[in-house]
């Protein structure tokens, strides 16, 4: 063996395609199998993708680094179950690119969060936490409350279409419309988007302004559907 | 800078400079607004500050004919410049989002100092900035002294040192402006991963054409280190970066990996630059300064080989220990977490080997701050590779994920090792690159140690405490079975630790002040491009200084 690696420290190239070699193994093992295995492909049937104006709340959620304080992975403990409901499921985050399981809990996990609050404590909560909660360390987002650029969702709608999220032509070429709607309850395409992303999405004016659609109805909207998107990991908890 | 450069070679980075502020314009007219817009303008600014820059020499005399018997130090010298540099920004940075946990109002109300926008500037600020620029101005100046030959060519050095900052200034303007693909530790949009792609490809083709001409038959293990860190880290990169851009005018994207694949890969990539940015090129570090320092060879030649295949190996296994009890299959989780423990006998190997280096030598490290540097890096690599290994056990990880004995455990790795190998080696080439015997300031040396230690151990010692605290809380039931405390009480329960954390922290800062100043007061006076005593071995006929004597094997 001594001697072996007595050779191999004379030439670079073997010590690189060594490396190289030795260094791939351990990640094919552990990730081929992920794209073929049943547990980790199978996409609940219920499972929806997000709304364009939930989508809009995820980026916001992702420009914000909302993921460096929040987790949204409940474990399969006990005390985790309790505190936060049903352990989450692979199926689950089928369609999010990327996940947000993140890994630091500053605050609690949002994995169920949605139907928690009222729309009015999330708005209320984000412009300043400590209002509501006074012992809070979670940071102020006032700007929130300024308008949603929508223009971009139609192409964020398409790349995602291409990643395999399974929206359909009519849904990428209303994107923006739908974001307008979903959060005008009385306007002509409410309906529309029910329509097309089912009916337990909510259609309401989640910030309390009519005038405009905010970025605040965007996040609040995207909070108040985590978890509602499949009924999946409660039936699974409920067989056992 | 430029004058260490032939006319030829200026002419080279003269045409290289415009590329680069086209580029920047191309990409800032293409996007018009956003972050890709503001990012085009930076590239060509600094595209136009180095044509510049090189037109003012292009008709200077040329380079000292002599300089090919010398090695090829300004690029080294740069490249530690830019680590303090980062060091500040990272490290201040650092300090600020501590200090927002305490305190979440000591931000102005303004979206780019949030919390959220912040914490990836300190986390790419310290382990690219700073880390990233360390492992590079120190690969060169390894790589030439253990090779006994001068680079390949002078222009590709500076490509990778000017390519791999602008990489980090890019990411880090990136997050203030809300620009993140929001994977930790690989937060910046396609474009910069592109970039980087390139910067690393050109390093790598340096490194290697520099070894072709090396006057040692053997490659000394220092640089085993610095090429698994260079290729692993490339692989890395491209398979969790890829991801499909809404537009090309834009910086938005997203990636193609989604749900568990996407965390198995994410966690696969995010350990491993534990494993090959902050833990193999650092062992580079380690394996040629702590000889080098102590005057003494590697202990044990055979531990070495045993922990380098054993690292690279191991290591690739482990990432599925961030994913104990998640969503991803149980068998990949037990995969990671018997990976994680058998990976504790290459690290202590090399950890051991290290501290057996110093033994006999033991004076040295009392005398000298610079050594005790090293010394206390190498304990608490073992530490915070034993704590790793423990930490990865699935029970121990119920406790401890998501709470602060995460953090804990990464700023004792962090802190305790990698700033303090990197803080070691600066010591070292600082004081030989400016032609002197010792730093400017041997006390401040010494300060800067004891701030350094005082700062890590406060750190550390509060997360600890602050992380074993909560995990306990939040898993407590009383006795009518219900939870015992709510979440709330668990945030109130962290304040006395992110206080003493913060002043922790700023004590470590401080000490990263005391030596930039250092640095500052003994590289000036000495023109850029080195005067370094030691030579490569085709100038070599005088007798060799001790200095120059290589670390045996
Ligand atoms: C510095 C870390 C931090 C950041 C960043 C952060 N939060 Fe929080 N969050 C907290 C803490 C701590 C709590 C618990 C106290 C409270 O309710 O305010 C919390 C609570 C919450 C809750 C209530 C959860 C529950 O079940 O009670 C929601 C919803 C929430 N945050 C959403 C967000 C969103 C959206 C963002 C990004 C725009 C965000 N947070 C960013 C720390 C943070
Ligand atoms: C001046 C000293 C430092 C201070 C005050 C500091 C502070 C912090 C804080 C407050 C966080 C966020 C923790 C949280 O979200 O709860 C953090 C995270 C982090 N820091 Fe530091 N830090 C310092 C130095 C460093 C250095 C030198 C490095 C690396 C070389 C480093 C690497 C990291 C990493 C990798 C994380 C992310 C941890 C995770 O996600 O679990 N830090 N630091
Ligand atoms: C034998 C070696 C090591 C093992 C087995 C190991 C294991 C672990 C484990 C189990 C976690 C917690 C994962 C979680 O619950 O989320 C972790 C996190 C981390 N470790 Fe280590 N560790 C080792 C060495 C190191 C070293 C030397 C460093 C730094 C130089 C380091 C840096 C980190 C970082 C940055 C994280 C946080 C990742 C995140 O959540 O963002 N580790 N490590």
């Amino acid at each position: 063996m001594l001697i072996l690696h007595y050779n191999l420290e004379k030439v670079s190239m073997a010590l690189v395609v060594a490396i190289i070699g030795v260094a791939s193994i351990g990640g094919i093992v552990e990730i081929a199998p992920l794209f073929t295995i049943d547990e980790t492909v199978k996409v609940p049937e219920d499972l929806r993708p997000l709304t364009p104006l939930e989508l809009a709340g995820r980026e916001i959620y992702i420009r914000e680094g909302c993921y460096a304080c929040h987790s949204q992975m409940i474990r399969s403990l006990a005390d985790e179950i309790d505190r936060y409901g049903p352990y989450s499921l692979a199926g689950e985050s089928a369609y999010d690119h990327p996940m947000l399981w993140g890994s630091k809990r500053t605050g609690p996990d949002l994995a169920r969060v949605g139907g928690k609050y009222s729309d009015y404590w999330h708005v209320a909560h984000l412009i300043n936490p400590r209002n509501v909660v006074s012992a809070s360390i979670m940071p102020s987002y006032p700007w929130l409350l300024r308008p949603l650029d929508t223009g971009k969702l139609p192409a964020e709608l398409a790349t995602l279409a291409r990643l395999g999220v399974p929206y359909s032509e009519v849904m990428l070429t209303a994107a923006a419309s739908d974001a307008m709607a979903q959060s005008r309850p009385d306007s002509d395409g409410a309906t529309e988007v029910q329509d097309r992303y089912g009916a337990g999405v909510a259609v309401r004016d989640f910030d309390g302004n009519v005038e405009k659609v905010s970025e605040m109805d965007a996040v609040v909207a995207y909070l108040q559907s985590l978890g509602t998107q499949t009924r999946a990991a409660l039936q699974t908890l409920e067989e056992e | 800078m430029t004058d260490t450069l032939s006319l030829r070679e200026r002419r080279i980075g003269f045409f290289l400079a415009i590329l680069l502020a086209l580029l920047g314009l191309t990409m800032a007219a293409a996007a018009r607004h956003g972050a890709m817009a503001v990012h085009g303008v930076i590239a060509m600014a600094i595209g136009v500050a180095l044509i510049f820059l090189i037109a003012g020499s292009l008709y200077d005399p040329d380079a000292d004919p002599a300089r090919k018997d010398r090695y090829y130090d300004a690029p080294t010298q740069a490249g530690i410049f830019f680590t303090l540099i980062w060091a500040m920004i990272g490290m201040g940075a650092g300090v600020w989002v501590a200090a927002l946990l305490y305190w979440p109002e000591a931000t102005p109300l303004w979206p780019a100092t949030s919390f959220g926008r912040l914490r990836p500037v300190h986390t790419t600020g310290v382990i690219f900035g700073f880390g990233g620029n360390a492992l590079i101005a120190t690969s060169f100046y390894v790589l030439q002294r253990t090779a006994r030959t001068r680079l390949a060519d002078a222009i590709s050095p500076w490509f990778v040192v000017i390519g791999f900052n602008l990489f980090c200034v890019w990411g880090v303007t990136g997050y203030l402006m809300g620009s993140t693909q929001s994977k930790e530790y690989a937060e910046p949009e396609w474009y910069s991963d592109i970039w980087l792609v390139i910067v690393w490809v050109t390093y790598f083709v340096l490194y290697m054409r520099t070894l072709a001409r090396r006057n040692e038959p053997h490659i000394y293990v220092a640089n085993w280190y610095y090429l698994a860190f260079i290729l692993v880290v490339a692989m890395l990169h491209i398979v969790n970066n890829l991801a499909l851009p809404v537009s090309l005018t834009g910086a938005r994207s997203f990636p193609v990996w989604g749900g568990v694949q996407d965390a198995m890969i994410q966690w696969w990539y995010g350990h491993n630059a534990v494993a090959f940015f902050l833990t193999a090129g650092f062992l580079g570090m380690l394996y040629y300064f702590l000889p080098v320092r102590s005057g003494r060879p590697i202990w044990s030649y055979r531990l070495s080989i045993l922990s380098f295949w054993g690292i690279t190996f191991f290591y690739i296994w482990v990432g599925s220990h961030h994913l104990h009890y998640t969503a991803l299959p149980y068998w990949v989780q037990t995969l990671g977490m018997t990976f994680s423990v058998m990976l504790l006998v290459p690290s202590w190997a090399s950890a051991g080997n290290a501290l057996a280096t110093l033994n006999g030598a033991w004076h040295k490290v009392r005398d000298d701050a610079t050594l005790r540097f090293m010394f206390v890096a190498a304990v608490f690599y073992g530490l915070s590779t034993f704590e790793g290994s423990f930490l990865a056990i699935r029970p121990v990880n119920s406790l401890s994920h998501y709470t602060d004995w995460t953090v804990g455990h990464v700023h004792s790795g962090t802190l305790g090792w990698v700033a303090m190998i990197v803080f070691g080696a600066i010591y070292t080439i600082v004081p030989h690159l400016s032609g002197r015997e010792a730093m400017a300031s041997p006390r401040a040396v010494e300060w800067h140690f004891w701030l350094a230690v005082s700062g890590t151990l406060i750190y550390v010692i509060s997360m600890w405490n602050a992380g074993i605290t909560q995990g306990l809380m939040w898993r407590t039931y009383s006795e009518n079975g219900a939870l015992a405390y709510s979440f709330l009480d668990s945030v109130r329960a962290m304040a006395p630790y992110y206080l003493l954390r913060t002043i922790g922290g700023a004590l470590f800062l401080a000490g990263a002040v005391v030596c930039t100043w250092n640095c500052r007061k003994t590289m000036r006076a000495v023109p850029m491009g080195g005067s370094a005593s030691d030579r490569p071995l085709s100038a070599q006929t005088p007798p060799r200084r001790p200095f120059d004597a290589e670390p045996a094997e």
